[in-house]
């Protein structure tokens, strides 16, 4: 049985706090740091340095286009949106000349930085292969030679597009188009960075691979850009991460991830979200999935200022699947605006969305979800279930879910709880000597546990930890 | 401090919400003896046992209590269980998602410590504890009391004080819910705590589970006050004859 209880066993005992383990920063010594501010000037700058085709150094001129001429969105945390000051950001940091193929190639702060985070010794463990990012770019990659010799290709974004163009432009940007969202636009402009996979046909990547997403600079942006590709009858589960120093100033995490599942493959994407709490997060995740495929997004958000992402499934095949299983922990003062789309489109397709929130002191969990059953979808499956978990009196939690069912011949359950921790059940653990914080814990890491399990087990048991960490704070 | 009396309550008083429930109890509990507390529904049983543990709901607003010369009433709940007090509830509480394993490793590492010797043989004692109490392996990866029956709680209850090893347990009505077997398993489980030189106070409504389990004394308990305290025939009586005969005697009897 895997013991996924946190392994301090008193909250005071812990030393140690987001700004000490995940919180510093690295010196700027870096290769190439662009200027602030954004324009067609940096994008023409970005493209020119990674040697583009023209095609994507249009797409990206043309995407900024879209980006000046769409308004921000009217929901999520507007009061935090409209504030954004898009002059004031670093949109392009290159931090060395060329990436390593190993660590030794890395320079010795970055290195360290992603020591201190136990990256290589992940990868040591029990990774397939491992991506690093450290601003704009990624710094060190490596994939096991088994998985190249059986055809696997997990390169970062910007290396897959030079070596595999055609696969590049044959899906980029087809599930999520520039036009989207204001920030998928932005990304789409000025993206840099990013795990570019496909694995092909009937192969079944044993091990997770991982992208770790590390930001230094204070107002940096950063702008990755994924696509998974699962050819026909494959399996693959992509794990990232991402932490970023403490400043009093606000940075921007921008991401767009596409996935495609053809035909009875299956994809679990994995986030472990931790940026600091000056980190706005407003990223855009979005699945296809074809005939009897499955995706499988599971989603942990807790860090950052402000989250809004709904990773979003469209099941274009005949029986395919989409689940989304996220939990949200909304600190002081953090609005987690987190939820899950699934658009049903082809006959036979299921979906099951499961969101877990947490909100403690003057954090703010919001659950926004979409679900769409079009008329042809029929005979389809869906289930949403969400539960949030209120801490203490000053919490807030919101739920927005919105279905929309256009045929009648669906199967629809729905549930959604808010509770706060009872009172009788930390009484019940203070009884058999638990400190009231341990008892608050133990009931949180049970709230969650439908989602760390999971979780490998690595990551169950550090997220329980990071949990504690956030908890801690709340004890002072 | 007579060091022979493991626990002793003097004139305690208990209110929940506002309203006096307990009005001035006082108890002895010499080492290795049981004592039953016994008393009709709303006679303040439960509150009592509830106040000792530190139920923040239930205020001891006056009196006193020791648990082996300890003063209980300075001590917050998770001091007075670390200092050997154990409240077997009537109502144990459900916490989803955290397994009855993962549970009492934690309750392990919170009393002996990370790095203790219990929390290293734990599995395999605990491995021992379901076969003496007949708990089927799976109960392990269960979550705690979630979906558990009556008699699966109080297992559990009599399952986390054996694991627990208090000075002192208080057990609130651990007899209801059970079938008779179950009452049996669970009565050999106290019995063997019992005979470990603690101190045991068993609250109960019925005389049933005293069959199994023979106090050394009973207690009644009626409107918040102690009316009886002698040797076991008082619970056969009771049996017999119910509380009522009680309560008019006591009226005059007791008038503090």
């Amino acid at each position: 049985m895997k013991d996924t209880t946190t392994k301090n066993s008193n909250l005071s005992d812990i030393g140690a706090n987001y700004t000490e383990k995940y919180g510093f920063h690295d010196p700027e010594e870096y290769f190439h740091k662009g200027a602030r501010g954004l324009n067609h000037e940096i994008v023409e700058m970005i493209s020119q340095m990674k040697k583009e085709p023209d095609w994507m150094r249009d797409f990206r001129h043309k995407a900024l286009d879209i980006f000046f001429s769409k308004p921000m969105p009217t929901w999520g945390n507007t009061e935090i949106l409209r504030a954004i000051d898009f002059e004031n950001i670093f949109y392009y940091i290159k931090p060395m000349a060329e990436r390593g193929r190993s660590w030794d190639d890395v320079p010795e702060n970055i290195k360290n930085t992603f020591d201190r985070l136990g990256v290589p010794e992940a990868e040591k463990k029990f990774l397939a292969g491992i991506s690093a990012q450290y601003e704009s770019e990624v710094v060190y990659h490596s994939m096991k030679k088994e998985l190249t010799d059986q055809g696997i290709i997990f390169l970062d974004m910007d290396s897959g597009l030079r070596e595999f163009p055609e696969i590049v432009k044959k899906y980029f940007a087809t599930i999520i188009p520039p036009a989207d969202n204001k920030f998928a636009a932005l990304n789409s402009a000025v993206w840099s960075g990013g795990s570019f996979i496909y694995v092909p046909p009937g192969i079944n990547v044993t091990f997770p691979l991982q992208a770790y997403f590390r930001i230094n600079a204070e107002n940096m942006g950063q702008f990755e850009r994924t696509l998974i590709i699962a050819d026909k009858g494959s399996r693959v589960h992509y794990i990232e991460g991402c932490t970023a120093p403490v400043y009093s100033s606000d940075s921007l995490h921008s991401a767009v991830v596409e996935l495609i599942a053809l035909d009875d493959a299956y994809i679990r994407y994995t986030t472990i979200q931790n940026w600091s709490k000056n980190i706005l997060n407003l990223v855009t995740k979005r699945a296809k999935a074809m005939k009897n495929s499955t995706v499988e997004w599971v989603d942990g958000n807790l860090g950052s200022k402000l989250t809004m992402k709904y990773p979003c499934v469209y099941l274009m095949g005949e029986g395919a699947k989409g689940e989304i299983l996220s939990i949200a922990f909304a600190g002081e003062d953090q609005h987690q605006d987190a939820g899950a789309k699934v658009i049903h489109v082809a006959p036979n397709t299921s979906s099951r969305i499961t969101s877990k929130s947490i909100s403690r002191s003057t954090g703010r969990a919001s659950y926004r979800g979409l679900v769409k059953v079009l008329p042809g979808a029929v005979n389809s499956k869906v289930s949403v279930e969400c539960d949030a978990l209120l801490i203490d009196g000053a919490s807030r939690s919101d739920t927005y879910p919105t279905m929309e069912i256009n045929n009648q011949k669906v199967r629809v359950e729905h549930e959604a709880r808010v509770s706060k921790v009872a009172e009788e059940q930390i009484f019940y653990l203070t009884s058999r000597g638990l400190s009231e914080d341990e008892a608050r814990l133990l009931i949180i890491n049970g709230f969650i546990e439908p989602f760390t399990k999971e979780l490998p087990m690595e990551y169950a048991v550090e997220l329980n930890r990071l949990i504690e960490l956030e908890m801690e704070d709340s004890v002072g | 401090m007579n060091s022979n009396i493991i626990f002793s309550a003097k004139n305690i008083h208990v209110e929940v919400a506002g309203k006096e429930v307990v009005r001035g109890i006082s108890l002895e509990i010499p080492r290795g003896e049981k004592h039953a507390l016994m008393g009709p529904n709303g006679s303040g049983k439960s509150s009592l046992a509830n106040a000792l543990a530190g139920h923040p709901e239930y205020a001891i607003t006056s009196g006193e209590a020791y648990l082996d010369g300890k003063n209980l009433l300075e001590m917050s709940a998770t001091e007075r269980a670390l200092a050997g007090l154990f409240l077997g509830f009537q109502y144990p509480m459900a916490i989803p998602g955290v397994t009855v394993m993962n549970f009492l490793r934690s309750v392990i590492k919170a009393k002996y410590g990370p790095d203790s010797e219990k929390l290293k043989t734990f599995r395999k004692d605990l491995k021992e504890k379901f076969k003496i109490l007949e708990i089927d392996s799976s109960f392990a990866t269960r979550y705690v009391n979630d979906g558990f029956s009556g008699g699966e709680k109080k297992r559990l209850e009599i399952l986390q004080m054996s694991v627990l090893e208090p000075t002192m347990a208080i057990l609130d009505e651990t007899d209801s819910g059970l079938d008779i077997d179950a009452l049996k398993i669970v009565a050999d489980g106290i019995n063997r705590f019992a005979d470990k030189n603690g101190g045991l106070l068993l609250v109960t409504h019925y005389q049933r589970l005293l069959n199994y389990v023979k106090p050394d004394r009973v207690h009644v308990l009626m409107n918040g006050k102690l009316v009886r305290s002698e040797g076991p025939e008082l619970a056969l009586q009771l049996e017999d004859k119910g509380y009522d005969w009680l309560g008019t005697k006591v009226v005059a009897q007791a008038g503090v």
